[in-house]
């Protein structure tokens, strides 16, 4: 039996304002429980929300992003159940009206194939608090920090049909997010969750299967392998005569496995109704105009201008688009360093390498794209040589200063004086008559090949330090 | 419009309310009678009417995006009936 | 010479400014009358003697500097539904029995930045749902006219409080009539301004759509100075109404000659009580004699209001009700057992028995499959209600009818039978849904006790309403009669 596998994904997506949806609380990450949570976050007696304006803005924004309807009228709706990390027993969402319609975004799969995933809705709503269940005996804590954070809750259409398509699409959206500066993007912090509404269906059937909603999934290597277990569960079921059942499963990533929630088993009628408390959100032209007018450059579009503008070929414009922080690193550098080229090798070379090798990101690099655009000025104006540049990174990377304090510090300026090469050249020949002779004596071809070693000589003579191309030059001359 | 027993049991349950075995008769005769009085609006004709979203005419003001809270933890939470390390407690829950 | 409590809050203001007394001494003396009279009302939940003392001295110095107004040092009382900051907010219920609240209801605030001094806070209907201040968890409130009569709901307390002078103003709230129909049966004056007219942050919501706070006072003179101190724009409340206050007090003195007063023919159809229909002609006599023209409009789908109503209002109060669950304050069962346990405990322990019934029709109304038989249903007839008040209004200024079908009913005998308890709105009800101004006045006695005359206005229209209650009570003595023993 051959089978199909279907995945929809609901993306909650922490908007980054200040302030949270409905209150002037901050929404500031980390601090300590219930320092962040005023009287409307947690749910007093007579208090009522009033709208961030920032939350509509990043709404709208994001619509305009995905090519999607922004809704001229939109309504907040009480989504009613109750839970203790949920302070006033009833969630503010957006239900048969959400600010934003039906959009696309295109994902690039392995082999290279360009796939269209259709984006149902997206709407704004306040999140939850959070439950600390360690630590209190027979307790749980509750800290209503985040209650009342915004999110927009981004839904797919269930286009994708393998677990790397799904992964594709997440982090297309996480791409987009956090180009146009709605979200900082960071899932280790929950900024950035993902759901997965996974279905099985024997291929060729057109009707659905019952799907499992996936949660607890914090990172794109888990949403993988969350969705590819969860598959391999309902078809080893079905198979073995049994049925899905839909319900919630979290995704336990010490064990790789997904497992029913029991809690949340039994069908929530959520009864929502409009919000008596809010009224319609009316967006007009003058609203859509001035997002419009602020919207950064969004990925696809820099990737273009990357490769006409710098001349990057279609993957390195790609490579430095894939995430809005690189693709600022590298224009910083690139324009400051005034060299696109060489920007572009560092980026993706040394840096790359460095990053990786620690497991950073490029926001957590130790050396800033003005730094790196420090050094690469010096070796475009010959101070050091590429090589030597190297070294000099590395040492920056070790926080001993900027390109120039090491340079200084280790004294790793590039030799160019003439005379002083000229002596190292005439100490080098000096110093090994039989392959000056050989040299001599050699086939032209050969030559190249064999300066070599003189070269060599003097880099280790010079620490390093003598200009290269200088070297060279002058070596030819002395030896014909 | 008359509610069961069972009936009572699940909105009782969805509003996290318990009811008394003894009271859900009573209980289900008096929103019975609530529902016959309600039961009336269906004798008006409501096609095309549309539902009156809020009395006035008035569309959400946006407030802008500014923090203007501070951390007033011990007046807020002074009403709490169970804390600890400023987090409010509650029974364990499993999930 | 007549006693302090019998002078309206006007002639206490111009009393203050003229130094003829002083704020503590009437602060003295109506915390003195509540020591006496209150233990036969039971109109008051908390006093806050100490705390009233120090406004009224703080009162007595601004008056003394020069910088008072209107209000200042005058003694008054919020209902139990209006958050104050320091002192118990009760909402008239167990669940919040030892609720203190961390913040001031901007209505409060209002109030006593313009130098109120706050007396105490008034017993309720439980979250507000009743009609005759039965279901509150601290007793039933009596009616000062005869004790073993209800003062209405669900501002029984404030009703009960003002109709017997134990404050010289005091704030209700109204979503189907709580401040109309007990201003009725106490004979007292009470306002329902246009929702969104003042700010509903602070003040404990029962039914976020139909919700507002007003006054209840001796007269409408009084009332429309509070207003004044009460209503404005609120950015913490997104409901509120952005537009500038009307000058009440200013416009109480237009003649009403040429005013179109419109009758509702349904409400004054033949099941009307007798004494209550000669009150209310009484009224209408008096208004034609002031040179109003009296026109008979009709309000075809009034009917429906009641029935709406008990949808709309117990679906947004279930919703509102839900934060009540034990975890961040109010009442907490003791020794849950487990999550449900406690919000079940808790919150059958806190609510009373009509708070419960509401819960439940509410839960019921938006439950899937009933939503839009029921909810959506309830709106669709509010709309048309609202478009029958339009339409009526272009054939006159203002509408009246009786307030309330009857005269105070005896304590208790109402009480097993939710659905008669929700009829007393009947009239008040369809004001709240269109979301009008609507006030009630005391009109001739019948059988010895008070009738309260209803005037409807058109959105934000209340200037008018007080102009045309006060031309009336500069005519007439309806309003000046008091109950005997207070």
């Amino acid at each position: 039996m051959a089978w199909e596998t279907v995945i929809g994904l609901e993306i909650h997506a922490q908007l980054a304002t200040k302030s949270k949806i409905f209150s002037g609380s901050s929404t500031a990450f980390g601090a300590e429980p219930n320092t962040q949570a005023n009287l409307v976050d947690l749910g007093m007696p007579g208090v009522l929300p009033v709208l961030n304006k920032k939350a509509v803005e990043c709404a709208v924004r994001f619509g305009r992003a995905i090519d999607a309807h922004v809704a001229e009228r939109s309504v907040f709706e009480r989504k009613n159940y109750f839970y203790p990390d949920l302070p006033k027993g009833y969630q503010i969402s957006q239900a048969e009206l959400p600010i934003v319609g039906e959009g696309h975004v295109e994902i690039v799969l392995d082999d290279g194939e360009v796939k269209t995933v259709g984006v149902t809705r997206a709407h704004l709503e306040e999140d939850a608090g959070k439950s600390l269940h360690e630590d209190f005996h027979g307790a749980t804590g509750i800290d209503l920090n985040r209650a009342g954070t915004p999110l927009l809750e981004i839904v797919s259409e269930p286009d994708m049909r393998s677990a790397k398509e799904a992964v594709a699409y997440a982090k297309k959206i996480h791409q987009i997010v956090t180009y146009i500066g709605i979200c900082d993007g960071n899932m280790q912090e929950g900024s950035f969750r993902c759901d997965a509404n996974v279905s099985v269906r024997p291929l060729g059937q057109e009707e659905l299967g019952t799907r499992a909603e996936l949660k607890n999934i914090n990172s794109f290597r888990f949403l993988e392998k969350a969705i590819n277990y969860e598959v391999e569960r309902q078809i080893d079921l079905i198979e073995d005569g049994g049925r899905v059942v839909q319900e919630t499963r979290l995704y336990d990533a010490n064990k790789d496995e997904t497992r029913s929630m029991r809690s949340k088993e039994e069908a929530n009628d959520y009864r929502y109704f409009p919000d008596p408390d809010l009224l319609p959100v009316v967006i007009d032209q003058a609203f859509m105009d001035a997002v419009a007018a602020d919207m950064p450059e969004l990925p696809d579009v820099r990737r273009a201008r990357f490769q006409e503008q710098y001349g990057l070929s279609a993957v390195d414009a790609n490579i430095l688009t894939s995430t809005r922080a690189t693709a600022d690193y590298f224009e910083t550098v690139g324009e400051r360093s005034g060299d696109a080229k060489i920007a572009a090798n560092w980026v993706m070379g040394e840096l790359a390498g460095a990053l990786n090798k620690e497991g950073l990101e490029i926001e957590q690099s130790p050396v800033d794209g003005e730094a790196m655009a420090g050094l690469l000025a010096r070796i475009k104006d010959n101070t050091i040589s590429g090589k030597i540049a190297k070294q000099v990174f590395e040492a920056m990377w070790a926080g001993e200063g900027s390109a120039d304090e090491v340079i200084e510090a280790k004294g790793l300026k590039q030799i160019t004086d003439t005379g002083a090469i000229e002596a190292m050249v005439d100490e080098v020949i000096a110093a090994n008559p039989q392959q000056v002779e050989n040299y001599k004596n050699a086939d032209p071809e050969k030559q190249p090949k064999m300066i070599g070693f003189f070269v060599g000589q003097i880099m280790k003579k010079s620490q390093g330090k003598a200009n290269p191309g200088q070297v060279n030059q002058l070596l030819r001359k002395r030896l014909s | 419009m008359s509610l069961s027993s069972d009936d009572v049991e699940k909105i009782a349950h969805l509003a996290r309310l318990a009811v008394d075995p003894a009271d859900t008769e009573s209980l289900s005769r008096d929103l019975s009678n609530i529902l016959d009085l309600v039961e009336q609006m269906q004798a008006v004709d409501t096609d095309g009417v549309l539902p009156m979203a809020h009395p006035l005419e008035m569309s959400q003001r946006l407030r802008v995006d500014e923090v203007t809270e501070t951390d007033k933890r011990e007046l807020y939470q002074s009403n709490a009936p169970l804390k600890e390390n400023g987090l409010f407690l509650v029974p364990k829950v499993i999930e | 010479m007549s006693e302090l409590h019998d002078k309206t809050l006007a002639e206490l203001s111009a009393g203050l400014a003229a130094r003829e007394y002083s704020s503590v001494e009437l602060t003295e003396h109506y915390l003195q009358r509540i020591d006496d009279l209150d233990g036969q009302l039971n109109s008051y939940v908390t006093v806050t003697a100490e705390r009233a003392l120090e406004q009224a001295k703080s009162a007595d110095a601004r008056i003394a500097s020069g910088d008072a107004g209107p209000l200042t040092g005058i003694p008054m009382a919020h209902k139990d539904i209006f958050c104050t900051e320091g002192v118990r907010t009760s909402c008239g219920s167990k669940m919040l029995d030892n609720f203190i609240s961390p913040y001031d209801a901007t209505v409060v605030t209002n109030l006593g930045e313009a130098g109120m001094v706050m007396l105490g806070k008034t017993n309720m209907d439980e979250f507000a749902m009743g009609s005759s201040n039965e279901t509150s968890y601290y007793g039933a409130v009596k009616n000062p006219w005869n004790t073993d009569c209800v003062p209405g709901g669900s501002s029984g307390g404030s009703a009960a409080a003002m109709s017997a002078r134990l404050c010289a103003a005091v704030t209700g709230t109204d979503t189907g009539g709580s401040i109309r129909q007990p201003a009725a049966l106490t004979g007292i004056t009470g306002l329902k301004p246009t929702y969104g007219r003042c700010s509903r942050y602070g003040m404990i919501a029962f039914a976020s759509s139909l919700d507002q706070a007003g006054p209840m006072t001796k007269t409408a003179q009084d009332a429309a100075m509070m207003l004044a101190g009460m209503a404005g724009f609120d950015p913490k409340d997104s409901t509120s109404a952005d537009r500038p206050v009307d000058d009440y007090v200013a416009a109480l003195g237009q003649s009403i000659a040429g005013l179109k007063v419109g009758v509702v023919k349904e409400f004054m159809e033949n099941d009307l009580d007798s004494g209550i229909a000669a009150s209310t002609q009484a009224v209408l006599d008096q208004l034609k004699k002031q040179g109003a023209e009296i026109v008979e409009i009709s309000l075809p789908n009034a009917h429906l209001s009641v029935p709406a109503y008990y949808v709309v209002a117990p679906a947004e109060c279930s919703s509102n009700l839900s934060r009540f669950d034990g975890v961040r304050y109010g009442h907490r069962c003791e020794n849950p057992k487990d999550l449900e346990d406690l919000y079940k405990r808790s919150r059958s322990e806190g609510f009373g028995a009509e708070v419960k019934r509401r819960i439940m029709i509410g839960t019921y109304a938006l439950s899937a499959g009933f939503y839009d038989a029921y909810y959506i249903k309830a709106q669709k007839i509010r709309e048309l209600i609202a478009e029958d008040f339009q339409k009526a209004f272009k054939q006159c200024d203002v509408i009246v009818s009786p307030t309330a079908p009857e005269t105070a009913f005896g304590i208790g005998q109402k009480t097993d039978d939710p659905v008669s308890m929700y009829l007393q709105d009947i009239y008040t009800i369809a004001v709240n849904l269109a979301g009008l101004p609507g006030m009630s006045i005391p009109a001739p006695l019948s059988g010895g006790m008070p009738v309260g005359f209803q005037l409807i206005g058109n959105l934000f229209d209340e200037a008018r309403l007080l102009n045309v209650a006060h031309q009336v009570q500069l005519a007439t003595d309806w309003h000046k009669v008091t109950p005997e023993g207070f």
